[in-house]
């Protein structure tokens, strides 16, 4: 029997907090505070002293966390795969669209 | 319960050294991590991979696995006397253990007083739920089976069977995760449970391509329709739609079907359709189709080819 269950959705409209990031990636404080600083992980709001994130930050946050503990990294190394990956990602995104706009061989008919 | 062999998952000897075992490890885990590898298999073998160093790569582990003795890889096996004794006075039945699940409960049962009251959280899952592109454009809910490791009675760890029924958020595109509280592995001594992250994967579909979120599809013309204009009937993912198509239409070309793609949120605006125009022509031609284009061929003044005239 299936239950229903609460679903939180990562996304880049809902909102959390520094403490939620750090609470659900696993990541120390200052961790997630050096990824924020080098751009890794960008804040939406910054009032005075407090970062909010989009939920979508989640998932950066967790892929930190499993690459450092994974292939032991320390901070450069970390923010360094992660730009990388980052930018594999815009790169493949942008061939993902490329690719939909090309027409397909047509069929013999 | 079923034999893993680390070893072999590591490609190392049994009798391999620690260095080698974390040499082996880090070159495995280049060629697989999931979250740098684009193997299919990335996952399930980084999993593999990582429980093996994970017991190899501690000197306590590793002898306790080692008294498991040596069988082949997925042989049935039961666990050695010793075993059953260090978890449980009395006999219990390991047999339907998952191999890791019993490595990491004797990791967390190692030491005994001293840990017990050191909380842990439990670990995080995260699985792939295939959804089609309806579901998407539409918001459906679909149930997903997962197993993960629940506390049987005597408070063994046991792979079980839950079923989520999954609200697929409107608008949500390829590779989002949800993430659902506290439905991943137990917290041990009162820790918090771990999360179960699910990661939304689109279906290839038969008809459209997905560019964010905008639907692609390919419009076949003929080319009378494709020269003289036409009305045509237009699959979208909300129904049949009516096309115009404007005289003079070139192959490749995109016709905009306004907000007939995927949402993009709870209210936000639709996304597009684009029909991209492949003309066709018919693979035979009967004996008046080929009298028509003959004519055409006479009359036409034409030329598509105009431009590459006193090219050498």
């Amino acid at each position: 029997m299936a239950q229903y269950t609460e679903a939180v959705w990562l996304n880049a409209s809902d909102l959390c907090s520094f403490e939620h990031v750090l609470e659900v990636s696993g990541l120390t404080e200052a961790e997630l505070r050096d990824l924020v600083e080098v751009g890794v992980i960008q804040p939406t709001r910054q009032d005075p002293g407090r970062y909010y994130f989009h939920t979508e930050c989640i998932v950066v946050a967790r892929r930190a966390r499993r690459l450092r503990d994974d292939f032991d990294l320390d901070a450069q190394g970390l923010a360094l795969a992660l730009s990388l990956l980052n930018r594999i990602e815009g790169l493949e995104a942008q061939l993902a669209q490329m690719r939909a706009r090309l027409t397909t061989s047509p069929r013999p008919r | 319960m079923k034999y893993v062999d680390y070893y072999k998952v590591l490609g190392v000897e049994r009798d391999a050294s620690e260095a080698d075992i974390k040499k082996a490890y880090r070159k495995l885990a280049h060629q697989y991590h999931p979250d740098i590898s684009k193997d299919a298999e990335a996952e399930t073998k980084f999993k593999e991979i990582a429980e093996a160093y994970a017991t190899l790569k501690d000197p306590e582990k590793r002898a306790a696995y080692d008294a498991l003795g040596s069988h082949r890889q997925n042989e049935e096996f039961v666990p050695p006397g010793q075993w059953q004794h260090y978890f449980h006075d009395q006999d219990m039945d390991l047999s339907d253990m998952d191999l890791a699940d019993l490595l990491a409960a004797f990791g967390a049962r190692r030491g005994g007083g001293s840990r017990s009251a050191f909380s842990q959280r439990g670990q995080d899952f995260e699985v792939e739920l295939p959804v089609t592109l309806e579901q998407l454009y539409s918001g459906a809910e679909t149930d997903l089976t997962v197993h993960v490791p629940e506390p049987d009675a005597q408070g063994m760890l046991r792979r079980t069977a839950k079923t989520y029924r999954i609200q697929v958020p409107r608008g949500a595109t390829e590779g989002q995760r949800l993430r659902l509280p506290a439905k991943g592995g137990p917290g041990l001594q009162g820790g918090p449970n771990g999360d179960l992250y699910v990661v939304l994967r689109v279906r290839p579909h038969s008809l459209y391509r997905v560019s964010g979120h905008d639907v692609y599809m390919d419009l076949p013309l003929a080319p009378w329709e494709a020269a003289l204009g036409a009305t045509v009937q237009v699959p979208t993912l909300g129904g049949m739609v009516e096309m115009q198509i404007p005289a003079g239409t070139v192959d490749g070309r995109k016709l905009r079907l306004a907000g007939r793609g995927l949402p993009t949120g709870m209210n936000g605006p639709q996304g597009d359709q684009f029909a991209v125009v492949q003309i066709v022509v018919p693979a035979t031609l009967n004996a008046e189709e080929r009298s028509l284009f003959e004519q055409l061929a006479k009359v036409s003044r034409f030329d598509p080819r105009s431009h590459l005239k006193g090219v050498r």
